[in-house]
Formats: structure tokens, C-alpha cells, sequence
């Protein structure tokens, strides 16, 4: 059975971050040979001396145009082991908000080093955005290692910078693999080149690496999306609660609680188009029935008694703020949508500003501005049903919306009830 | 002992169901596009499991070009007849008889782009805020950029630099009146998983996904079928030939495979080893230029 691993990468055509993700795609048979052909044809064009394959992402005309990736581009390719989508993004500090959005969804991330430069502002940008973002894996990528001589003692010399900066993070998994992406060395294949290296190719750490037991199937979490009712003969009294898992395992039985109503009642039957089935866990979406006949409706969370999420309008977040036109400003009133639930809300205190490079908490703050991230109090116009964002990333996080533009200006992971 | 591990194909079938049911919870009128095309009846069937044991809660539409293979309209009536919705038919033959289009001449003429003012004038006429479509992101470059919610302006254009941030699974809807949002459950399903997923759940497909035999000639490294919408130009030469499609579009600009796949184990097979992406090998309309699609995703294509 093939399981599916997304992962991130972020940055720049310097970092040699394209002619990895090419080498990965195209030494795993991903890249097709007409793609390679218009690559190829566009490079010439533009009068570059070697292919350029980070024109295999770049693929909007503004893009090309500049030579730069503006925008989180989603690629695939699988082994028999794995099916991998990743998000590649752009690694400069003014595409935080790219690099945030390609790392919501990751199980994984890839940050890229040039081991002529070591640890650089932008390394230690990605690896603290990876562990804001609460990705599980982060593998440090020592590239170029060809023009360091394949030194073990260089590759010895980060690893250890890198271990003592990241003591800082929270991060449950930290690997380091020293490689060549134009060269290939420990990208597919093992290299010939670093005897002394003793670990894995990227591409088999990435189909090996355990990403089961990232998901939270401790804290049963079923947002309702759907109440589904046939209002046919056949089906007459049925009543089915359709949602995504966001959290643990139900199963037929089971006693639960329906917020906000706070009535309980016992899973009857956990429904799919193919069939009954004996549970369900997270990420599956299914439909719930229940014994008893109570109100139930969209933005409901279904949950056991005895674990339940928090309950609350006042809440603490960190915040990434991704609006050009407007900044988040103290008294800011904004729509919010959590799981299934839309909300409204309004900026209660501003707390302090992150610098992303330094870590460092600035304090005082009047307002959060394009690409900062910085953490906020909140009042909402109704409960929302949460965990913190470090418990489960489904039920903890939510993005913001400008009531007037209609566009996605925030995007926030809940720490807690604000104190 | 159960390891709670769920195969790509469900967890991909799992994201898809949960972006269908958000469409259909948060918007008034939606509207799923459906050709007869592989990717459309995946989309057909996992709209019918999001909805299980309720009928469809929107209709399905057609841009229909004219240009159609004979096998293909025949399968899409029996499989909305079987799905009990409604079929709208945005007609690219009445958007000429009307006179909003006009046809493109010449041999190599196709009512492809023409596409796009049909959708767009159902899409006012209908009222529809929401449209599904089959576009995959690993399809081409354009599309890979493309969100699941696709915000459409006014004049149903697309503005690639100016795009929402779409995080998690939280997906923002919002809109005008008059606006309207795009949206692609498959957006991460390849090629292979598509085909994949039609071998695991038995999904019917048009015959014409597997091999037969065909009059056809070749144009531009393509072979195109010889019918009565293409003009077949002198130095052409129409030979029968052994053949299968890889997609279903525009009978002037949609080319064969050579094939002899005639089960989906054998397309699979052929899928997983082929090195030419199915639009590269089979789409005229992406050749015009490195951003065509983009140019036309513009100007409201799908």
C-alpha cells in the first residue's frame, strides 16, 4: 500500500533547491520527456548556458519573465513505496507568506544549505517557519558538498551549528544528509564520493521516514460539514453527519458529545458510499449517525465527553499576516473561518512581532504588516470548538478574511484561551 | 492490530469528498462540469460518495463544442441518467448562431478557446457561483499554480498574481455577486492515480480510453482521428491504425495514442511507463505557445 507524504522546500535557484527537486523528479522518471524538451527549448531561448530546470516549476509568465518562482507550486512523483506531492516555494524573506502556505499541509520539510556558506539567515528562516508551522520532519539538505571537497569534517562543522540553533525550535524530527543535487551524489543513489557517510539518500529517508504516528488519533475531532438528508422512501428517517476526521478514532458505540448543544448520544453507524465501516479515524470523510434524534448542524464539533476540545471566544494565536493592502491592526474587526465554522472577529491586544531570522520578541507593537508573523489576542462573535495548534494542526489553526475584499489576508495557529 | 494508515488513493479520495462538501455547503447555486472525460466521471463519482445516500445537490454541465465523439455522448447521457442530476449543455455551436464567437477558418481551426464564452454565458445565465473541474495540477505548469478555490472576476478571468493564500484545508469561498469560484477536487490526483482509482473502484469509462481501431493521420507529431471536423490537408495521409486517447476533449484538436491497451490494468501499465505527459502528446491547443494555458486559464478557460 502506497501512503501519500507532502512535503516543503523553500528556496532559491542559488541554493541549488530547483536542480534538486529536478534531479528527484527526473531520476524518479517524474519529469516527461516533451517537459524536458520545452525546458530545454526555453532555456536556449533565454540564453542560459546549462537547462534550467527550475523552469519545470516556474511555470506562470511572470515567473519565466523574471527567472524568479513568485508563488507555491505543487509537484508530483511517486515510488513504489510512496506517492510525494511537494509544495516548492520561494525562499525569500519577502514570500514568507508562500513559504507558510506550502508548509501548512507538510509532513516534511527539506531546508537547504550551501555548504561553502554554512548556517545563513535564510537556513535558519526555514527551519524556525517549518517549526511554526509544526512540521514533523525537517531534513537539512548540506548541498554542493562537491565543492568542499566531500568534507566530512564541514558536513561535521554545520550539523552542529545547525543542532544548536535548533534547539531554539520545536522539532520532533531533525536529519541531516550531505549531498550534490547537480551531481547527484545521495539524492537517489548513495554516493561514492562520502565513504564516511553512513545514512540514507534523500529519496530513500523519504520513503522510509515514519510519518504514522504524526497524526493525532488520541483526541477524537469530527467537525460537521454536511447533514445529509435523502428525504426518499428508501432512506427515510436517515439523518447523516458528514465531516472529515480532524482528529482520533470513531467508531460504532462510541458515546459522544455534540458541541455546542453539550447533548450526548451513541455513534450508531459510521457510513461511506462503499459501505459501513467498523471506524474511522483521521483523515477519513465519512458519515456519522447517531442513536438519538437531536439538533445537529454545520460548524458542530462531535467529540467524546470525556475529551473535549476547548470551548471558547477568546483566544491567543500566532498570526502571518499576507494582505499587501492592509495591515493587522489593534480593534481590526475580520471574518474567521475555523474547521467548519465561520465566524467574525475582532483584534483585542497585539502582543509582540517575530523577527523570523532572529526569533527575537519585539514588544509594543501598533499593527503586523505584510509577511510578519506575530502573536495576537482575539474575540470571536461565537465559540469556536479548538485545540492549540501544537496538539492537533486541523482544529488549531484558521485563516482570516477581509469582509470587504473577500481575500485571505491571515493565517493563524492558536496557542491557547488568552489569559 | 489496525495501523490507521490510509493507502494515497483514499487519502487523496478523502481530501476531494471534503472540498465537495464544503462547495456544496457554502454556496447557493453550484454547477460540476462534466464531459465524459476520465478525470469528470472520477469527479462524478466521488460527488456521488460525498452525497451518499442523497442525490447530487447541483447539476452537471457540458461545454459542448460540437466537435464530439460520437461514444462520448453517448456515454455522458447514460451516466447522468444514472446519477439522477440534471444535464445543462452550454452550447459552443448556439454561442456562434448567436453571434458572440466567431469560428476560427483554415484547416487547423478548432472550437477550443471558443469554449470559454459558452462556460462563461451559461455560467451568467444559470447564476451559478461555484463551478467544479477536472483539471489536475500535474497536467501543466499553469495549472500547477491554480488553487482549489479559484477566485473568477466579473469577466471570469483568473489572475495568476493575485491569488488567495489557500492554507491547511480551510478554503475561502467568498465572492460578489457576479463573481464566481472555480473549483478542483483533483487537484492533486496525477495522471496514474486517476487511472488507478478507476481499476480499484470499477468505474466505467468511454471506449474510446482503450485501444481500437481508427482511420487517422498525423499533424504536428500528433495523430488526429479523420472526421467530419478536421480537414485533412494535402501530404496528410489517413491510415487505420491501432489507437487509444489519452484525454477526451475537442474532436479537432485532441490527438490518439498509439495503443494496445484495451483493459485499465493494460493503460496502467502503459501510464506508468510512458515518457510523455498525456497533454503533450494528445492536445493540440496547449502547442501555441509556453503559456498557452495560462493565457487562455486568463480568460476564464477551465
Amino acid at each position: 500500500m502506497a501512503e501519500l507524504l507532502r512535503f516543503a522546500t523553500a528556496g532559491s535557484v542559488d541554493d541549488g533547491k530547483s536542480t534538486l527537486i529536478g534531479r528527484l523528479l527526473y531520476d524518479s522518471k517524474a519529469i516527461f520527456e516533451d517537459q524536458l524538451a520545452s525546458v530545454e527549448r526555453t532555456s536556449q531561448q533565454m540564453g542560459a548556458e546549462y537547462t534550467n530546470l527550475a523552469l519545470l516549476t516556474d511555470g506562470l509568465r511572470a515567473e519565466r519573465e523574471q527567472g524568479i518562482t513568485i508563488d507555491v507550486a505543487y509537484r508530483y512523483f511517486a515510488t513504489p513505496k510512496r506517492k510525494f506531492i511537494i509544495a516548492d516555494t520561494p525562499g525569500h524573506i519577502q514570500y514568507t507568506r508562500n513559504m507558510v502556505t506550502g508548509a501548512s499541509t507538510a509532513d516534511l520539510a527539506l531546508v537547504l544549505v550551501d555548504a561553502r556558506n554554512g548556517i545563513v539567515e535564510q537556513s535558519r528562516r526555514h527551519a524556525f517557519l517549518a517549526s511554526l508551522l509544526r512540521i514533523p520532519h525537517l531534513v537539512v539538505c548540506v548541498n554542493k558538498m562537491d565543492l568542499v571537497d566531500w568534507s566530512e569534517e564541514r558536513f561535521e562543522e554545520i550539523k552542529a551549528e545547525f543542532r544548536e540553533f535548533a534547539t531554539k525550535l520545536d522539532v520532533a524530527d531533525l536529519s541531516f544528509i550531505p549531498l550534490s543535487a547537480l551531481l547527484g551524489d545521495n539524492v537517489v543513489e548513495r554516493s561514492t564520493n562520502m565513504g564516511w557517510y553512513e545514512g540514507s539518500s534523500l529519496l530513500h529517508h523519504l520513503e522510509e521516514v515514519h510519518i504514522a504516528s504524526d497524526r493525532n488519533l488520541i483526541d477524537a475531532r469530527f467537525p460537521v460539514q454536511y447533514v445529509l438528508r435523502p428525504f426518499s422512501n428508501e432512506w427515510h428517517d436517515y439523518r447523516g453527519y458528514a465531516g472529515t476526521l480532524a482528529g482520533g478514532v470513531v467508531k460504532p458505540g462510541d458515546e459522544v458529545i455534540v458541541l455546542p448543544s453539550g447533548f450526548t448520544s451513541t455513534v450508531r453507524s459510521i457510513d461511506t458510499a462503499n459501505g459501513p465501516v467498523e471506524e474511522a479515524f483521521t483523515p477519513m470523510s465519512v458519515a456519522i449517525t447517531l442513536d438519538d434524534d437531536i439538533d445537529v448542524s454545520r460548524g458542530d464539533m462531535i467529540c467524546r465527553p470525556h475529551n473535549q476540545p476547548h470551548v471558547g471566544q477568546d483566544i491567543d494565536a500566532m498570526v502571518c499576516w499576507m494582505s499587501e493592502q492592509t495591515t493587522l491592526a489593534p480593534r481590526a474587526r475580520l471574518a474567521l473561518k475555523h474547521t467548519t465554522r465561520s465566524a467574525r472577529c475582532l483584534v483585542k491586544d497585539m502582543q509582540y512581532r517575530l523577527d523570523v531570522n532572529t526569533l527575537h520578541r519585539e514588544h509594543g507593537i501598533d499593527a503586523l504588516r505584510l509577511n510578519e508573523i506575530g502573536r495576537v489576542s482575539l474575540r470571536t462573535t461565537v465559540p469556536l470548538f479548538y485545540d492549540e495548534y501544537r496538539r492537533n494542526r486541523t482544529t488549531g489553526s484558521f485563516v482570516l478574511i477581509d469582509e470587504a475584499a473577500n481575500t485571505t489576508v491571515g493565517a493563524g495557529m492558536i496557542l491557547g484561551p488568552t489569559q | 492490530m489496525t495501523t490507521y494508515q490510509l493507502s494515497h488513493l483514499r487519502a487523496l479520495e478523502a481530501e476531494s469528498v471534503h472540498i465537495i462538501r464544503e462547495v456544496a455547503a457554502e454556496f447557493e447555486r453550484p454547477v460540476m462540469l462534466f464531459s465524459g472525460g476520465k478525470d469528470s466521471v472520477v469527479m462524478l463519482r466521488l460527488a456521488e460518495k460525498a452525497f451518499w445516500p442523497c442525490p447530487l445537490p447541483f447539476p452537471v454541465m457540458h461545454v459542448d463544442t460540437g466537435h464530439n465523439f460520437a461514444e462520448v455522448i453517448e456515454f455522458r447521457d447514460r451516466r447522468v441518467a444514472e446519477s439522477g442530476t440534471r444535464l445543462v449543455v452550454a452550447s459552443v455551436q448556439e454561442a456562434i448562431d448567436r453571434g458572440l464567437v466567431r469560428e476560427e477558418t483554415g484547416p487547423r481551426a478548432s472550437r477550443n478557446r471558443l469554449q470559454t464564452v459558452a462556460l462563461l454565458t451559461a455560467i451568467e445565465q444559470h447564476g451559478f457561483d461555484a463551478a467544479f473541474g477536472g483539471a489536475r495540477r500535474d497536467e501543466e505548469k499553469a495549472r500547477a499554480k491554480e488553487r482549489v478555490f479559484s477566485f473568477r472576476d466579473d469577466f471570469g478571468q483568473w489572475d495568476p498574481k493575485n491569488q488567495r493564500p489557500e492554507l491547511w484545508s480551510l478554503y475561502n469561498g467568498r465572492h460578489h455577486q457576479g463573481e464566481h469560484i472555480r473549483v478542483f477536487p483533483l487537484s492533486n490526483w496525477t495522471e496514474l492515480d486517476i487511472w488507478q482509482y478507476v481499476e480499484e473502484e470499477g468505474i466505467d469509462l468511454p471506449e474510446i480510453y482503450f485501444a481500437h481501431e481508427r482511420d487517422v493521420f498525423e499533424r504536428d507529431g500528433m495523430l488526429l482521428a479523420d472526421s467530419e471536423f478536421v480537414t485533412v490537408m494535402d501530404g496528410e495521409e489517413v491510415t487505420r491504425r491501432k489507437v487509444r486517447y489519452r484525454t477526451v476533449g475537442d474532436a479537432s484538436c485532441t490527438g490518439a495514442v498509439e495503443s494496445t491497451a484495451s483493459t485499465v490494468a493494460e493503460v496502467i501499465a502503459e501510464v506508468a511507463a510512458t515518457r510523455i505527459t498525456e497533454r503533450g502528446a494528445t492536445r493540440a491547443d496547449d502547442r501555441t505557445s509556453e503559456a498557452a494555458m495560462e493565457d487562455r486559464k486568463r480568460e476564464g478557460y477551465f
